[in-house]
């Protein structure tokens, strides 16, 4: 731990803490103090300035050694039988110690945004989609449909740095960009233009957003509607919105999954991406499924490429088994199938596990409190503050380098989940 | 510490040597000179085994972003072949998107020691690499894919010279950490953004009006000027499209005896004679092949079979996609840097065109005479798994074999193909050179692909066996480095490999320019898209080796 006094300023630091991943942000660093100077928002200040509180590992509320904590967790998994490692918010060398872990003590991995990331997997799983990225939109958009979604909540510079940027290196009017929400209404005013130019609203209830996008889509089709009304908007304004559609160059159609919580929203999704596809008969248009929060990207692809498949896949019977429902951990804990689980945070220090009699390992960042005292807990180091590390960001393209910007003393997720597969016996 | 590798018949075509007897010594990872003293701490009796240096696949898609869908994307592919932990191994799972360690192990048991990928988008490159990195034993790199990107495009259209592109290209190879470049539909990527849905050889992309024979000219030029060992690694021009053959004769003759590698040549050598307007073209590639002396190929050979195909190619994946088996695809605009498309697809031999297409193939390796331009690929996973290596090679070995298998394909493209009248068969030299010599040559792996004093040890030892598949599928050992790491075909060490890089030189200011570009358009900075060294050591694990440049590349 550094006691220096000296501030140093770091300049285009990422941030992993929101799935647009923003590498512009001016960070000063005073000791184990973390400011954001430029270009932060709500999410990035909550997430670099967190302070730290705790440096050293409990044993159900005991101060313990480091080595201690680790040979209790490592003792926990060798006699269980039934391990989930759950949560999963930590930087890419985090999540490869992860499945090499879940693999050696045959655990289930699963993440806190599971429930989300799944609205979209099951889609890509079932009918694949037509998807961009944010530089992409950032210069080619000319229509923006935003489903289901408040985006700004969780992705405050969206529109700053995707929509509304100065210039598009295709020469493009910026200021006659459109926007439209589906759905929800937006809760400010990020997605209005410099100019003033407000977005157009089409809200309905989530519960009629199925049956929404389905008349969208056959509207693109050029199906003939009899309703003239469909879950309380009109069905003529549906029909200038697949003609806008139709008549865009590049469209791009988003939603983030973690707002679409209706039963069954995959088939929503996947009712828009197979639009999309259809739409591209003709025209250029383009899912972006935005989602990607606390690493939660970097978790599919870790556990996609490690194991052949995303997470909610148990190691079980000494091979990967992949079941989206049978292993979503949440339920797993509440029907009392597991025996012990280890939890991984290293990002929000309010992201902790789910309360539950199961003994439970956190491996979590400093700072958290609980109001249950887990059996293990071992605070460690936050990925891009306190050791560097890589994240993905929520388009998936591009992962992102983490640097370290302090000398806090904190272990690494990858250090600890490593000593502890280390710990146990072969 | 010597190990002597005693009396193994050779088969090492980078000295000319074809099926001598002689030994091997290996210390500290690589091969040296019998010891003057004859002292030896260990010795492996290879008599009657055949001897070649580790194979070397030079393009295979084991890493980033477009096969790390492919793999999300398949959990019923995976089911039938998971892959379960041992004391030594991971668990996992093989087939058409195989996680990266079975990957690496599977490899390693055929008696593979290196593999690239060939299409890392440069947006892309820290995904590609860090899959690598999870890819055990085996040597990897990969060729940063340009040609599509904006950047490039801006340049051309701004009609920059050749001393900037040059410049632009080397910055690329040493920030991606790659060994080479690649082109992948030229501009093709592209212009599907601008809604053209086809971009022949001489065709303009409409917002930069820039040709694709202009990409490949400015691109070949500039990786011949740098001394990149890899000549240009080209994905031509209409891939897949009945007719394609003379568009791909047009850019091979058109590169103005230019160093260029055409990759998954099978994919591209498409006339539209007969009934169902679909041909093979491989006699006339294979001819302007044989001609001219700076082309190099691989085949991207196919077989039957369900696969995935994972592809920078946008444009072509999307009109491929109603052929998705099963019916589900992936299409992405990435970056303004270039996008990538997958959809799985089952090959099948009752259909005309798929038999068709094996036996185009087939036609393209027997009808070429240099093996030493000519390579073994499936452009795993594209035509097929890589697992199907020692299929493919007792196909190109055995012609009863061979001819067998024709007989039992589609009736009416057996009659379309003269492969049942082509007599020659590769031998084990030939298959050393296309699998070892002649692939470290052309990706520029100075210490690989060889059995001489001063390259890496990285051998392997099979038992001669008429049944070439059972051969090549069951090493009796592979060494990597030095390390035993196979032994009667079976893993008994897991090893990590090495990442080649070349490291071209270029003018620092060249990031004045693309400071500003990453600044206005991109939501990257410049300083974030560099991989550094470091990133590829990672956690001790990884390394990177430094491969020469020819003469007059400057380092």
């Amino acid at each position: 731990m550094t006691e220096s006094s000296e501030a140093k300023i770091w300049h285009e630091i990422a941030s992993p803490f929101c799935g647009i991943a923003s590498d512009d942000l001016t960070i000063k660093v005073e000791g184990n103090t973390v400011t954001v100077e430029e270009n932060g928002d709500a999410v990035t200040k909550k997430g670099f300035e967190t302070p730290i509180t705790d440096l050293q590992p409990r044993i159900n509320g005991e101060q313990v050694s480091l080595e201690q904590a680790v040979n209790h967790a490592a003792e926990l998994l060798t006699q269980s039988k039934q391990p989930v490692i759950g949560g999963l918010a930590t930087d890419v060398n985090g999540l490869r110690a992860a499945m090499a872990l879940a693999d050696k003590s045959r655990a289930t991995v699963d993440s806190m945004d599971s429930d989300s990331a799944f609205r979209n997997i099951l889609v890509l799983q079932d009918t694949g989609w037509m998807v961009t990225t944010l530089t992409e939109v950032r210069n080619r958009v000319d229509l923006l449909v935003v489903v289901g979604s408040d985006i700004e909540v969780d992705y405050p510079r969206f529109f700053e740095r995707m929509v509304w940027n100065k210039e598009s290196m295709f020469d493009q009017d910026i200021a006659s960009r459109q926007v439209v929400y589906l759905g929800k209404a937006p809760s400010g005013d990020a997605s209005t233009s410099p100019a003033g130019k407000k977005a157009q609203v089409l809200t309905c209830d989530d519960a009629d957003l199925p049956e929404v996008v389905s008349v969208l889509r056959a509207l693109v089709n050029g199906k003939q509607i009899q309703a003239e009304q469909v879950g309380g908007i009109a069905v003529a304004d549906l029909a200038k919105l697949a003609e806008q559609l139709k008549q865009a160059a590049y469209s791009v159609i988003t939603w983030a999954s973690g707002s679409m919580t209706f039963d069954h929203a995959e088939t929503s999704i996947q009712v828009l991406c197979e639009m999309i596809k259809e739409l591209n008969a003709e025209t250029r248009s383009n899912g972006l499924p935005l989602g990607g929060k606390d690493g939660s990207t970097s978790v599919y692809n870790v556990s996609s490429w490690q194991s052949g498949f995303p997470m909610r896949t148990s190691f079980n019977r000494g091979f990967p088994d992949y079941d989206p429902y049978l292993s979503d951990s949440k339920k797993m804990l509440a029907n009392g199938e597991v025996d012990v689980l280890v939890w991984v945070s290293s990002f929000n220090v309010s992201r902790t596990p789910p309360e539950s009699t199961t003994p439970t390992v956190v491996i979590g960042r400093s700072g958290m409190t609980f109001n249950q005292e887990p059996e293990v807990f071992i605070p460690v180091g936050v990925p891009g503050i306190d050791h560097a590390g890589r994240t993905f960001r929520g388009d998936s393209s591009v992962a992102v380098p983490l640097r370290k910007l302090r000398d806090s003393g904190l272990p690494s997720t990858f250090d600890v989940l490593s000593a502890i597969e280390l710990a146990m016996p072969n | 510490m010597i190990t002597k590798l005693t009396g193994g018949r050779i088969y090492d075509p980078a000295h000319g040597i074809d099926g001598e007897i002689h030994d091997i010594y290996v210390r500290d990872g690589r091969i040296v000179d019998a010891p003057v003293d004859g002292k030896i701490n260990d010795e492996v009796d290879l008599r009657g085994k055949v001897v070649m240096a580790g194979a070397i696949d030079m393009h295979t898609h084991i890493g980033g972003g477009k096969i790390n869908i492919a793999r999300t994307m398949l959990p019923e592919d995976h089911a039938a072949d998971v892959v379960a932990r041992t004391e030594l191994m991971r668990s996992g799972c093989g087939h058409a998107a195989p996680s990266t360690l079975t990957a690496g192990y599977r490899y390693a048991e055929m008696g593979y020691t290196a593999g690239f990928e060939p299409a890392i988008l440069p947006i892309n490159a820290r995904q590609a690499h860090m899959e690598m990195g999870d890819t055990p034993i085996i040597d990897k790199g990969g060729y940063a894919m340009l040609g599509s990107d904006d950047y490039l495009l801006r340049m051309m259209a701004a009609n920059n010279d050749q001393e900037a592109i040059n410049n632009y290209v080397a910055w690329i190879i040493n920030h991606t950490q790659a060994i080479g470049i690649k082109v992948v539909n030229p501009g093709g990527i592209n212009a599907f953004k601008f809604n053209q849905r086809k971009l022949d050889l001489d065709e303009k992309n409409k917002y930069y009006n820039v040709s694709p024979r202009e990409i490949l000219m400015r691109l070949a030029r500039a990786v011949k000027e740098l001394g990149v060992p890899h000549p240009l690694h080209v994905h031509g021009c209409n891939l897949g499209v009945p007719g394609n053959l003379g568009t791909t004769l047009d850019t091979m003759e058109g590169i103005e005896g230019l160093p260029m590698h055409m990759t998954h040549i099978q994919f591209h050598s498409y006339g539209t004679e007969g009934d169902f307007k679909f041909s093979s073209g491989a006699a006339e590639i294979a001819e302007s092949i044989n001609r001219n002396k700076n082309i190099t190929v691989d085949v991207g050979q196919i077989l039957f079979g369900q696969t995935v195909t994972a592809s920078g190619d946008t444009m072509r994946q999307f009109a491929g996609s109603p052929h998705a088996h099963p019916n589900k695809y992936v299409c992405m605009d990435i970056e303004c840097d270039a996008g990538c498309g997958v959809v799985p697809f089952k090959y099948k031999d009752q259909s005309y065109v798929n038999a068709l297409q094996w036996m185009i193939g087939l036609e393209t390796f027997l009808m070429v005479d240099d093996p030493w331009r000519i390579f073994l690929t499936t452009d795993h996973p594209n035509g097929a798994p890589f697992t199907s290596y020692p299929h493919l090679i007792k196909l190109l070995m055995d012609k009863s074999f061979r001819n067998d298998t024709l007989s039992t394909l589609h009736p009416e493209a057996q009659k379309a193909s003269h492969l049942a009248t082509l007599d020659r068969e590769y031998t084990l030299y030939d298959i050393a050179i296309m699998t070892r010599a002649g692939a470290a040559k052309l990706v520029g792996l100075a210490d690989r692909g060889h059995l001489g004093v001063g390259g890496a040890a990285d051998i392997t030892v099979y038992t001669d066996n008429p049944d070439r598949e059972k051969m090549f599928s069951k090493p009796d050992y592979v060494f990597k480095d030095g390390t035993m790491v196979v032994k009667d075909g079976d893993l008994i060490n897991v090893t990590w490999g090495t990442t080649h890089v070349v490291k071209p030189e270029y003018d620092s200011s060249v990031e004045v320019e693309l400071k500003k570009y990453f600044d206005r358009y991109h939501t990257q900075k410049m300083g974030n898209f560099k991989m550094s060294d470091d990133e590829i050591v990672d956690d001790g694990r990884g390394s990177l080796t430094v491969q020469p440049l020819h003469k007059g590349g400057k380092v």
